[in-house]
């Protein structure tokens, strides 16, 4: 196991590399020119050239990766250039409401998928199951933000239950807060709920035909019982592996969702650090982003190791 | 019996499903792809007349699909729209193909190159495609030929890690080990004994790019950096469409579906081809 727990974390380490150089290369390829924008269109160029020089742009390009590796080791992200705050920070600033728009999509999409999943398994290869399939690969066919649309005019504009976009006022408390996100939560949460569907239908056909049930069934057990306490719990864990996935690209893929909903999330933040050409933010923001990506995948494969020793042998 | 005849049923109704699902994916994608084609044969007039005089009109006998906030057809547009949605799918699905099979070949055939390749095709994959797709359009100006760059940098590594995979089982079996002991070159057991094998996964994995970068374009048109702001293409008509919802929702009505019903027919083609192509997968997926 420490071993298996070594080589995992080395392959960690490696894949983090490669995500901080793509970081660094994929921001600095953009063409537009901090310096010039802060100062002005109408300020002189010895001002852009000194602005340029303060934020380090004038070094040559290893120069400046060494330089921002350095710092990232230290836990220092670098300053916003427009917002003028550590990277850190406004990231930090915006995380509540990504972080809870992330667990209340899966939420709903597990409570959608696990259900329609196992039925469609037990009702292999008839209507019911057919109808779930179709279901699924519509809703996965759907572009986020036109069902977004098609929800606020329903559900905000006709029927006004739910806020059209924000995350409500400054001070606004937790419920009310938590009221803004139903509808962005459900545009993903169902839309995330097609792929899960899937997967867990595939992975309780796969075990609905091991020796196991076949001995299950023999002894009498209850078909209900069967599927419910045997298969679904060796079913479970590639489940789950789907879950984990869903939930870390969550965390930074709800872009289009927040930019609908207008939610002040991650998601936004990169959106507009993009259109500033924000080069600190959005190195941090993509850093942050597919770092937790591919912790959550290790933490995942470590958990498989723990629960199924027949993986550390591979 | 009961049971067997059950079955029986069972299998038959599923082979009919599949067989009809091919035939409507590919019926409809046909359709798209020949309206698409043949724009100006189906349209009235060029996709952007102006007509202040006509702005947001609902559905009616002279526009089947309304007028848009400027008075334009909305039909109209929607047909040429396809022309850039469903080409900018097309092309990246071709694009990401291409590089996707030479990575995953070169990484699932040698070992030396596997750890480095492997390593980069992890860390492409960590990034939310939406996220590396809009950083990537961004640093290069939005274009067409830039989206689908973008877009192919963002699929490449999914066909790759596929492409691998199968590789890595190819290449231990028997009579590639045959082939190797007669003496044939490295570069020819690729293109022969092992990428003639591939084909199937390959098409289907390009079935559902082609339908996942027709989503990813509309999401980078909505957040305004699409391949163009006044060629119109669906994800640019919902975009616009947005500041009106209130007056006029068949602006983004017909966008969308025309947007979800192209990329459910991809959808459905995959699925199919990928049952007809992979026998051994009948009985799961």
């Amino acid at each position: 196991m420490i071993g298996f727990l070594a080589h995992r974390l080395g392959d960690m380490l490696a894949i983090l590399i490669v995500v901080a150089v793509m970081v660094f290369v994929v921001v600095r390829v953009l063409p537009g020119d901090p310096a010039t924008i802060l100062v002005g269109d109408n300020a002189s160029p010895e001002a852009a050239a000194l602005m340029r020089e303060t934020l380090g742009l004038d070094e040559p390009i290893p120069v400046q990766f060494l330089i921002w590796a350095r710092n990232l080791l230290r836990g220092d992200l670098g300053q916003s250039i427009f917002l003028g705050e550590p990277v850190l920070t406004v990231l930090a600033q915006r995380a509540e409401p990504t972080l809870f728009l992330t667990l209340m999509a899966v939420m709903i999409s597990v409570l959608i998928a696990l259900p329609a999943g196992i039925v469609a398994a037990v009702f292999r290869n008839t209507v019911i199951d057919r109808a779930v399939l179709a279901f699924a690969m519509m809703i996965a066919s759907v572009p986020s933000f036109w069902l977004g649309l098609i929800f606020i005019s329903t559900f905000a504009v006709a029927h006004p239950w739910f806020p059209v976009s924000g995350y409500g006022a400054p001070g606004a408390s937790l419920a009310e807060r938590l009221h803004c996100l139903v509808l962005p939560a459900l545009v993903l949460g169902l839309i995330k709920s097609a792929l899960i569907t899937r997967f867990t239908r595939s992975s309780m056909l796969d075990v609905l035909h091991e020796d196991f049930i076949l001995t299950c069934r023999a002894k009498g057990l209850g078909e209900w019982a069967v599927i419910m306490k045997h298969a679904l719990r060796s079913a479970f864990i590639p489940i789950l592996t789907i879950i984990g996935l869903g939930l870390a690209l969550l965390l930074g893929g709800a872009i289009v969702t927040e930019t609908v909903f207008a939610l002040p999330g991650v998601g936004n933040l990169v959106v507009s650090a993009v259109l500033r050409r924000d080069y600190p933010v959005i190195q941090g923001a993509l850093l942050v982003i597919a770092s937790v990506y591919v912790i959550v995948n290790v933490a995942i494969d470590l958990l498989y190791a723990l629960v199924d020793p027949r993986v550390r042998l591979r | 019996m009961t049971t067997a005849i059950l079955s029986g049923l069972r299998v038959g109704f599923a082979h009919a499903m599949r067989r009809s699902t091919l035939t409507i994916g590919l019926t409809v994608l046909a359709v798209f792809v020949l309206a698409a084609i043949f724009a100006p044969l189906l349209t009235p007039g060029p996709p952007d007349v102006l007509d202040i005089g006509r702005r947001m009109r609902p559905p009616s006998s002279d526009h089947w699909m309304g007028t848009d906030e400027f008075g334009r057809d909305v039909y109209t547009r929607l047909v040429y729209g396809g022309r850039l949605s469903l080409g900018i799918g097309a092309m990246t699905a071709f694009f990401s193909a291409i590089f996707g099979v030479t990575l995953g070949l070169l990484a699932g055939f040698f070992p030396v190159l596997d750890r480095t390749l492997s390593r980069v095709i992890d860390a492409m994959m960590a990034f939310p495609d939406i996220l590396l797709a809009i950083a990537l359009v961004a640093a290069l100006n939005p274009s067409v030929a830039n989206v689908v760059l973008a877009l192919t940098v963002v699929y490449t590594p999914r066909i790759a890690r596929t492409v691998r995979a199968s590789t890595l089982v190819i290449r231990e079996l028997p009579y590639v080990e045959a082939a190797r002991a007669l003496g044939v070159s490295s570069g020819r057991i690729l293109r022969v004994h092992v990428l003639r094998n591939l084909v199937s996964p390959i098409i289907v994995q390009g079935t559902f790019v082609f339908a996942y970068a027709m989503l990813a374009e509309a999401s980078l048109s909505f957040l305004g950096v699409g391949a163009s702001p006044e060629r119109p293409s669906w994800g640019t008509m919902i975009s616009a469409a947005r500041s009106y919802y209130r007056q006029a929702d068949w602006l983004a009505l017909y966008p969308g579906l025309a947007i979800m019903i192209a990329v459910l027919s991809l959808q459905m083609v995959g699925d199919a081809l990928r049952d007809v192509l992979d026998p051994k997968l009948r009985r799961s997926v």
